[in-house]
């Protein structure tokens, strides 16, 4: 025990970098080390770099490169979005419209928003975690200044009808945010054509085999936004600060092999997850959360009554299985995950909650090593668990 | 975060299972949704067998098993003296804030003692506050 090989399967949490991602950033951690802003030579090759970076970002996007910003990641580019439009638009109204099941980057920004004289209308989503477009036009108002709905959900990987949403955001005049976090590399963006309706996206490179502590935002051409960071002229100042140059470089990589061959990958990612999930469904008592098919290809999330979800987590671990799970004790809180509740999970199934996310770390020998240890853990945590009756063993 | 101590008592948990007929049950649970149930047999008013069932996070599978062991073949009074603190001293340390999920042991014991001097029609000891 502890010593078997790993299994990763907590891809939507980070993946690993990718060997040639780093091979592209070397250069840039020694011998390229100079300042993007400086004029010499070593300073422009930097700039040079960052640049690249950026027309890859626009190109696997469908972007413009001037409407790429870098950041440090993820939750930078949610709070930029949402204070940083809200901010710039409150004269014309203090109205957000968002979803209960976002990430807690746009929530809690969206919390500290209601602290300064912002409403907040969080719209329900049905048991799958799907939002009904025709709700977000019933809860558009004269004041309403942003719509922010998260492409996929990153624990239940319920793909969200983004397009249908940023029709009803375009036809009302209101600027529309999307979290795309966990769906570059899985879903095909196109902004200037297919997603011509999302105004902002946020993306994080640690997601799709780029490094950690970079991600960017993108900002339609146009949008009113405030500037983020105030300082030096860095991404025309409305980021500023000295350049994550090997990261941002290393992102740049990272999303121009994530976004090369989508649907291969996908399928590929697809055929283990499905075969994963019919072999977990055969466990008793065990139901899948998100939708069965709108979702993210390598994401699964199930809940096993009776046992409790950090318990499960850590005889996984023991056995060398990297997973997540949305209980309440694996984050400290008194709560099990938000988005859980949201889709309307019993608070006791939830504790039992379970997120395998598949990627590139895996192959089909991974399923075989899962599907024969998590029957057997969940089996033994049932055996200790005062919820489990005998009348029920067999079902 | 746990020490090998709690991995050990929640890898291998000691006590595990019910006993039938046991001469004291008690059940406890806690906000985080933790849930423990205790089952003693008690000779000359001495724990002369325990067994428990828990539902929760590794901390609460492994102060229940180690409290356990800790009140095996103790007297019921010293049983009911049994703290946290200590279960959690005996398990080498648990992590900042998982002290709480400990708690459901102290309570499912004080519970089982209390059914059991019931039946013996006997005085429930109070708890100290």
């Amino acid at each position: 025990m502890g010593d078997t090989h790993l299994v990763y399967m907590d891809h939507a949490a980070t993946t690993f970098t990718n060997p040639e991602v780093v091979e592209t950033m070397l250069p840039f951690l020694k011998k390229h080390f100079g300042n993007p802003s400086s004029l010499y030579s070593i300073g422009r090759e930097g700039r040079e770099a960052v640049e690249t970076a950026r027309e890859k970002l626009a190109k696997a996007l469908g972007a413009k490169p001037e409407e790429i910003y870098f950041t440090s990641g993820g939750t930078e580019s949610d709070n930029w979005a949402v204070k940083g439009t809200a901010f710039a638009r409150q004269k014309k109204g203090k109205h957000i419209i968002t979803t209960p099941i976002e990430h807690h980057a746009v929530l809690y920004p969206c919390e500290y928003l209601e602290t300064q004289g912002f409403d907040v209308t969080y719209l329900p989503v049905d048991r799958y975690g799907l939002l009904d477009p025709a709700e977000v036009e019933a809860a558009i108002r004269k004041d309403t200044v942003l719509i922010s709905v998260m492409y996929a959900n990153n624990e239940i990987g319920t793909i969200e009808p983004i397009l249908e949403i940023g029709k009803v955001a375009r036809e009302h005049k209101i600027p529309f945010h999307t979290d795309a976090v966990q769906v570059i590399g899985k879903v095909p963006l196109d902004l200037q054509r297919e997603h011509k309706d999302v105004d902002i996206l946020s993306l994080s490179s640690h997601k799709f085999y780029g490094p950690k502590g970079v991600g960017a935002l993108y900002i339609r051409e146009g949008t009113e936004i405030d500037n983020y960071m105030h300082g030096g002229a860095q991404e025309g100042g409305k980021r500023a600060g000295t350049e994550n140059v090997a990261g941002i470089l290393g992102m740049g990589k990272a999303i121009e092999l994530a976004t090369a061959n989508i649907e291969e990958h996908n399928k590929k990612l697809r055929k283990m997850r499905d075969r994963l999930m019919a072999g977990v469904l055969e466990i008793p008592h065990c139901r899948l959360n998100g939708h069965p098919e709108k979702r993210l290809p390598g994401n699964l999330n199930f809940s096993f009554e009776y046992i409790e979800g950090e318990s499960l987590l850590l005889m996984l671990d023991q056995m060398g299985i990297c997973c997540s799970t949305g209980s309440a004790c694996s984050s400290g809180s008194s709560d099990p995950s938000h988005v859980l509740r949201a889709i309307g999970v019993p608070p006791k199934t939830a504790q039992g909650s379970l997120r395998l996310t598949l990627g590139d770390a895996n192959s089909g020998k991974d399923i075989d090593y899962v599907l024969e240890v998590l029957p057997e853990v969940v089996g033994k945590l049932r055996a200790i668990s005062p919820f489990y009756k005998p009348a029920d063993k067999g079902k | 975060m746990y020490n090998k101590k709690v991995m050990d008592h929640f890898m291998n948990p000691r006590n595990v299972g019910e006993i039938e007929n046991a001469d004291g049950v008690g059940e406890a649970g806690n906000p985080h949704g933790d849930q423990m149930k205790i089952f003693l047999k008690i000779r000359d008013n001495r724990i002369e067998d325990v067994k428990f069932k828990t539902f929760g996070c590794a901390a609460a599978i492994a102060s229940s098993s180690m409290a356990t062991e800790l009140i095996k073949g103790k007297t019921l009074e010293e049983a009911w003296e049994l703290t946290n603190e200590e279960v959690a001293e005996a398990l080498e340390g648990l992590p900042p804030g998982k002290l709480e999920c400990s708690v459901v042991s102290r309570e499912a014991t004080h519970r089982a003692i209390n059914e059991y001097r019931k039946k013996q029609g006997l005085e429930p000891l109070a708890e100290q506050a």
